[in-house]
């Protein structure tokens, strides 16, 4: 792949005594959407939350259009204003919304943009409008997440993050705490976004979501890559892997 | 009794002011020394995080009149050395300070995680997070136990009239003093206080209904 937009090399990363990513090598091109699927405790997770530096790793290196993400140098954490600028680069959605509760869904959306962008009020406000259009509830602007089902929050979730325009939107099971009846709506944005070419990175147990929407399946077991391919190709062969074969065997009904 | 109280009125009003003062320097100091030592019991790195654990464990276990006399009479041995006056307000402010570092400990460490988070994910600095995230939700749960310090803090400036700190109590047993007649001052006395402190607690749920933007 040339010029990849993401490109993590090495990574390691321990709590304590367990290594939940050993050596993780991993590229995301321009416009691409990789999903990473795997059991719990594979390391998913973590690695995405490696990629915007919520969490720091051990060794390897993260970078993003070529800017290393949490080390200005090896062992050389950035300083707290850059990491928070280089955050802003990406946009992350999370599996409980994380919405903030004192703010109307239109604030949750200015509140980066303000600050973090500089945009004045009445330009991040037209900005919150039109991506809360987008997500199909512009007529909720002015309502508190309190006042908001999990997935008109978590739509808002996904504006908030994209009005920022990240260079990558992470993904971090998104439609886990969603009731069944609530996770369409919020997938179709999500559809909507990559097929306009937003570069996405996310982890997901909607297996049928990922191979219809991504460009790439990531398969991890025990901190590492353990299988990756063309959706529906890797899905067709994944007898080829057996630790593929048996997680998904739990998903079959569902995808077939 | 009417005719008591009404003489003892004019003398009590420098009494009064000094309550007044003596809260208010309290309240006001141990807010902002109270919400800097909280961050910094909270964020601070692990040596001022001991620190300021130490100061507030320490503060709180000893009884506010021993800590009263200890800065009036102990201070002065450590080369610390003030009137009645401001070491009432020293010791009245440190075990305040002690309760608003508990309150803000408890209303910032309720904000889940997931917060901080979302703020670190859209690009605001450590700053930013708490302005704008942190401490607008914490507000909600601070305030209600902070006022009532404040007016646990009016009634705990009864205890500088032990250092000969001419305050509302003080000014109320000097006219005792005079008088003789304790009974109708005491009730004087007391709602004095019961206005002042009726008042800010009215005051507090007016504020607290303001601040309930949010559901649990």
């Amino acid at each position: 792949m040339t010029d990849p937009l993401l490109s993590i090399r090495g990574l390691r990363k321990s709590f304590g005594e367990i290594e939940v990513l050993k050596d993780v090598d991993l590229d995301v091109g321009r416009g691409e959407v990789v999903t990473v699927i795997g059991p719990s405790g594979s390391g998913k997770t973590t690695l995405l939350r490696c990629v915007n530096f919520l969490e720091s790793y051990d060794a390897g290196s993260i970078r993003i259009d070529g800017e290393e993400v949490g080390f200005s140098a090896p062992g050389q954490r950035r300083n707290e204003r850059t990491l928070a600028r280089m955050r802003a680069e990406t946009g992350m959605v999370f599996q409980s919304f994380n919405l903030f509760p004192h703010l109307t869904a239109a604030e949750n959306i200015m509140l980066g943009l303000r600050k973090v962008r500089r945009k004045s009020r009445d330009e991040a406000r037209a900005i919150a409008e039109t991506w809360l259009d987008r997500v199909g509830l512009a007529h909720k602007a002015d309502s508190l997440p309190a006042e908001l089902s999990g997935g008109q929050q978590q739509r808002v979730g996904i504006a908030r993050a994209v009005a920022m325009e990240p260079k990558v939107l992470l993904l971090d099971e998104i439609t886990s705490a969603l009731d069944p009846e609530l996770v369409g709506e919020v997938l179709e944005v999500v559809r909507a976004l990559a097929a306009e070419g937003m570069t996405m990175l996310m982890v997901t147990h909607e297996i049928a979501f990922a191979r219809d929407a991504s460009s790439r399946i990531v398969f991890m077991a025990d901190g590492r890559i353990a299988a990756e391919g063309e959706p529906r190709e890797l899905l067709a062969n994944a007898d080829d892997y057996p630790r593929l074969a048996a997680f998904l065997a739990r998903f079959r009904a569902s995808y077939f | 009794m009417l005719e008591q109280i009404v003489y003892a009125i004019p003398f009590l009003f420098g009494g009064l002011w000094v309550t007044l003062v003596v809260s208010a320097l309290t309240v006001g100091i141990s807010l902002v020394a109270g919400v800097l030592l909280g961050c910094a019991l909270i964020y601070g790195a692990l040596p001022l995080r001991l620190l300021v654990r130490l100061f507030s464990d320490t503060i709180r276990g000893i009884p506010i009149l021993v800590l009263l006399f200890f800065v009036y009479y102990g201070f002065p041995a450590i080369g610390i050395d003030f009137d009645a006056f401001w070491a009432a307000v020293t010791a009245l402010t440190l075990f305040k300070t002690a309760q608003v570092i508990e309150y803000l400990r408890g209303a910032v460490q309720s904000i889940p995680r997931g917060q901080t988070e979302a703020g670190m994910a859209i690009g605001l600095t450590f700053a930013e997070r708490l302005r704008y995230v942190i401490f607008p939700q914490a507000l909600r749960r601070f305030l209600p136990p902070w006022i009532n310090g404040v007016t646990d803090a009016v009634k705990g400036s009864a205890l500088v009239s032990l250092l000969g700190v001419t305050d509302l109590m003080h000014s109320i047993n000097q006219v005792i003093g005079r008088t003789y007649e304790a009974l109708p001052l005491y009730i004087l006395g007391a709602f004095i206080y019961f206005v002042i402190n009726y008042s800010l607690s009215a005051l507090s749920r007016r504020l607290e209904r303001r601040f309930s933007f949010m559901q649990a």
